[in-house]
């Protein structure tokens, strides 16, 4: 389980102090596919990377399993079994696909187990296994690879920045169904899936709405979702397109 | 015949544990230390003992050639010509190498001369590795020369790497190509502490569809130089390409010139460099796969120059 209490976190720059997220307090409970939406620029990719570790909240507290982690580095959250899946992945030169899901790993995987993982997000495994991950790889190729290593490192809790930025329509058909697939499975972890996709919100158990820093709506789906449809907190797939998948 | 340092570092340059199979020429603290030629392969020493010459016979196929070099004597300085003939219509590997183990004050050098002259439609795979260790004060030098013809249609793949350990190095590299000639270099360099490393190319061609492509990735870490000069020169209708692609780190400098000349309307050449720092967003990542720092950043070299 993981909670925010108090949580908030601003930046300073030149235009002076600006308040990202304020004071959020939160429960992500075990088992439970969580979806977080709400308008861009209302603090979501933020609470993602201060749940990875990736930002340090400025007060508040998060606690993972009754731990308090808020003072823990990014490799350490990792170890403790919290998986972050970026909106835009990274590309390294060199290093092939099935070094990444290693990695991921964290131990010696045959071919067959890598295969495993990327045919569960629909990419033909022998034709990346071996490929490195570069630019000659797509926005969707890449970040089914992205959604792969979080496979393969199988932990307690796994959090998605807005999987279907970046990508054209028709890899969003197909990453929808190997998040329905996670959703099948939540027995094995959580799942935060930051996303104003509607198809994506329509297979969360719960749905938190963030506006301006704030939690302005939580609860399980059939609460939230009737009232966000129609708004930009729960979009249809060729909107995706029309907005370009832009995230925050 | 060899200690355990010179079977180490033979170890460390041509992957060798015992003596290989095919032609062999291992050469050991200045002196030839062993010699193996084959029915297709004949190695001999140059009249003047300034180094070998190797005689391959045209149509010599999937043999290979080892020529390692091991220096574990310190203060020994060499200069060594070795000329491979390549006869028309073979297809050979040729693995050379340089290990230096100085555990001395007095500098140790070699400077290997390798020239290639390949025959119409000759294949060559050449893999060259140097490397360096030992604890004395005395410098690890390696100046590397070579030279390759290639004669028309003949095509060789080049792959140099240069990991660890050698203090200084000067490495000048030179291809003419005919028409039809390929040449492949791809060029892998990492130093550290106080190393420089020069590296330059110049290759001309000269016959109409020669093409050469001329990679170099390399990782500059310490207080560590690197200058890495490669020209292309285009006299046919031909095609060129180089690339320098470098990570620097700590207080490293590196100079990249990459150069394009075209003497003929249809040469098409083209080059690229890039000199960055390791990416933040590519340690963050492999952080949430579980790395430390210092991890991520050994896994991103590692791969950078694998």
């Amino acid at each position: 389980m993981l909670e925010l209490e108090h949580i908030s976190f601003d930046v300073t720059d030149e235009k002076g102090q600006k308040d990202i997220i304020r004071d959020i307090s939160l429960t992500i409970p075990d088992h439970k596919f969580v979806a977080i939406t709400g308008p861009n620029g209302g603090g979501k990719s933020t609470l993602a990377k201060l749940i990875a570790g990736i930002e340090t909240p400025t007060s508040g507290r998060i606690l993972f399993d009754g731990q308090d982690i808020t003072g823990c580095s990014i490799t350490e959250r990792a170890r403790m079994g919290i998986s972050f899946a970026f909106q835009q992945p990274v590309r390294f030169k060199g290093i092939q696909v099935l070094d990444l899901l290693r990695i991921a790993a964290g131990r010696e995987l045959t071919i067959t187990d890598a295969c495993g993982y990327l045919s569960e997000v629909g990419l033909c495994a022998k034709d990346y296994v071996k490929r490195e991950v570069n630019a000659s790889l797509s926005g969707g190729e890449l970040k089914r690879i992205e959604i792969a290593t979080v496979l393969a490192r199988g932990k307690k809790l796994s959090v998605f920045d807005e999987p279907e930025a970046g990508i054209d329509l028709w890899s969003f058909q197909s990453l929808i169904q190997v998040f329905e697939r996670m959703q099948q499975r939540t027995q094995n972890g959580s799942i935060v899936v930051i996303s104003h996709q509607e198809r994506i919100l329509n297979i969360a158990d719960e749905i938190v709405v963030l506006a301006a820093g704030k939690v302005v709506q939580q609860g399980p789906r059939a609460e939230i979702l009737p009232g966000l449809l129609g708004t930009t907190a729960a979009v249809g797939a060729c909107s995706v397109l029309e907005q370009g998948g832009r995230g925050e | 015949m060899m200690d355990q340092i010179q079977k180490r570092l033979l170890e460390e340059v041509a992957d060798l544990h015992t003596v290989p199979e095919g032609a062999y020429n291992l050469r050991a603290n200045g002196a030839t230390a062993a010699r193996s030629s084959t029915a297709n392969i004949e190695i001999s020493s140059k009249a003047d003992g300034s180094g070998i010459d190797i005689q391959i016979k045209p149509g010599t196929k999937n043999e290979s050639v080892h020529i390692p070099v091991v220096l574990s004597e310190s203060g020994l300085r060499e200069t060594v010509y070795n000329d491979f003939y390549v006869g028309a219509d073979s297809d050979v590997v040729i693995v050379a190498g340089c290990g230096i183990h100085n555990c001395g004050v007095q500098d140790s050098e070699h400077d290997g001369i390798h020239r290639f002259y390949l025959g119409k439609n000759a294949k060559v795979k050449y893999v060259e590795k140097h490397y360096g260790e030992g604890d004395g004060e005395g410098k690890r030098i390696l100046n590397p020369g070579t030279e390759v013809y290639l004669d028309e249609g003949a095509s060789m793949e080049m792959e140099m790497v240069q990991i660890k350990g050698v203090d200084s190095t000067d490495r000048k590299t030179k291809a003419r190509l005919a028409a039809g000639a390929k040449l492949l270099v791809r060029e892998r360099l990492m130093t550290h502490g106080n190393q420089t490393a020069l590296s330059s190319y110049v290759v001309t061609l000269n016959g109409e569809g020669a093409s050469a492509d001329v990679v170099s990735r390399s990782v500059a870490r310490d207080n560590s130089y690197q200058k890495f000069d490669s020209r292309i020169v285009g006299n046919a209708p031909c095609s060129g390409h180089t690339e320098c692609d470098a990570i620097i780190m700590d207080k490293a400098r590196i100079l990249a010139i990459p150069q394009l000349e075209a003497n003929d309307l249809d040469a098409a050449l083209i080059h690229e460099a890039a000199i960055g720092k390791i990416a933040g967003d590519q340690i963050i990542k492999l952080m949430t796969l579980g790395l430390t720092e210092a991890e991520a950043e050994e896994q991103i070299i590692n791969g950078f120059l694998k």
